[in-house]
Order: structure tokens, then sequence, then C-alpha cells
């Protein structure tokens, strides 16, 4: 089942990558990139299989990073949410020259 | 690579979890609203979850429903909620032409670079002997196999962990925390 789990997870990552590419809602975007990080755990999944256990380690790993990039990035969007009424990133262009 | 003969169902109803992750992130990317999103956003970790146990990753399976769909989606739920983000300028959040075009050519050209990737020769002096992980399973529980790895081999990264969700806590706090207002000056 090694090459069709690398087939799916290909698919669900670009799939993430397109979703970051074309919508500007911040948490939508955010939401994107979780799908990406359970595109790579598939990956680990399925190598883990035929490689040994270590890649399922690396997996738990990868969730607890998930946990805390989650927690972290909403509190951002609450605090950028504060201060501009918006999580539309065209209306959040302080950076813009 | 020689597989033994897995049986029908076993292929059939990965493909159909396969298929179902696929499907509810299309139709994730393309929801326009974030509570709808999310919901399909569940599916697919759910599909997931699903996978991981075909692949005997039980516990990884459980853990991805518990930490995933759980915890982590409901986080995003209620974020959601607390902004009450259903207003019709947030909602027409799709960007222009030209970003989608710059989406579709940036996907094409990852997926086939991906896909060049994973047709690559797998090194075999690694390679398991088969079903190595479905008998530890099957002899020492879902759990057994994980945990002693963890706790021996990857002890330093458990313990870095810990210090980075407790970094994310003290961060999170700060973030959220009200500031007070600097109109009275």
């Amino acid at each position: 089942m090694l090459a069709e789990s690398l087939f799916f997870s290909a698919v669900l990552f670009t799939i993430g990558v397109v979703g970051v590419l074309t919508r500007r809602n911040a948490i939508i975007i955010f939401m994107c990139v979780e799908l990406m990080l359970n595109a790579v755990n598939l990956t680990f999944i399925a190598f883990a299989q035929v490689y040994g256990v270590a890649g399922q380690i690396f997996v738990f790993f990868v969730m607890t990073v998930a946990a805390a990039e989650a927690a972290v990035g909403l509190a951002i969007i609450i605090a950028l949410f504060r201060h501009r009424q918006t999580v539309n990133l065209s209306n959040i262009n302080l950076l813009k020259g | 690579m020689t597989h033994n003969e897995l049986p029908l169902f076993y292929v059939f109803n990965f493909y159909l979890f396969g298929l179902v992750a696929i499907v509810s992130a299309l139709a994730f990317v393309t929801r326009r609203s974030p509570v709808a999103a999310a919901m399909w956003l569940v599916s697919v970790m759910f599909s997931l979850a699903a996978m991981y146990v075909m692949l005997d990753a039980q516990f990884i399976g459980t853990m991805q429903v518990l930490v995933y769909a759980g915890a982590i989606m409901v986080v995003f739920l209620f974020v959601i909620m607390l902004l009450n983000l259903g207003h019709a300028s947030e909602l027409a959040d799709a960007r222009g032409l030209w970003w989608k075009l710059a989406g579709g050519g940036a996907s094409l050209a990852l997926l086939a670079q991906i896909f060049a990737v994973t047709r690559a020769k797998l090194p075999e002096a690694f390679l398991l002997p088969e079903n190595t992980i479905a008998n530890q399973v099957t002899r020492d529980g879902a759990i057994a196999p994980l945990a002693g790895p963890l706790f021996h081999e990857y002890l330093l990264a458990f313990e870095v962990t810990s210090v980075l969700l407790l970094a994310a806590v003290v961060g999170a706090v700060v973030l959220g925390k009200r500031k007070e207002r600097a109109h009275a000056r």
C-alpha cells in the first residue's frame, strides 16, 4: 500500500498548497496548512510500515507541534482581528510598500 | 518490493477512504463559509485516521481522531465562532484570476515533482521483513511498539516537546490577553 499512500498524500498536499495560494481568509489558509501537515503524516505512516516504527513516532511529534502551532497561530489571528476587525489578508497590508 | 497478496476487501476500503479524503479536501478548499470548510477538513482527518489504522498505526489513528479532529478543529471552530466570521465581506475571499492561474501552475509543478520523487527506487538495505509492524502489534498491543522507542531513543525529543508546549501556552496567553486601551493618555 506504499505507492497508493504516497499518491494520496501527494494529492492532498497539493490541494493544501492550492488553498493557501487561492484564498484570502487567514483562518482558511491556516486550515490548509493543517491539511498539508496531515498529508505529510500519511507519508510518514506509510513509510513506517516498511522501514520501522520511527516514522510513527515522528508523526507523534508532528501532531504535538501542530497543536502548539494552532494555539499560537489562532492567538495571533485573534490579536490581528482586534486591530483590523478583519481576517481578510488583502486588508492586512501594513508591510506592503 | 514484494508484497504478499492483500485481501480485496482491504484494498477496496483503502482506496475508498483515500477517495473520500481527496473529495473532502476539494470540498474544503472550495467552500466559502469557514464553518463548512472546517467540517470538510474534519471529514478529511477521519478518513486519514482510517487509513492510518489500515497501515498498522492504530495508536496514531486514535490520536488523529482525538487530537486533530477532536481538539485542534474544535479550537478552529471556536475561533471562527468568537470572531463571528460569517459576513459577506469575509466570505468573498477568493483571489483573482492571476492568483488562481499561479496556484494551478504551482500545483501542477508540485504534483509532477512529487510523483517524480515517489517513483524513485527505495533503498532496499533498510527494508523490514514483511508484516513486521503488524506482527509487533499482534504480539505486544498497539501502544508498546511505539512507547518503547519513544521513551528510549527519542526521550530527549519528547522532553524538548514538553518545553515547546509550555512556550506555546505562554505565547498564546500573552497574545490573547486584552491590552489596556491606550486612548486615555
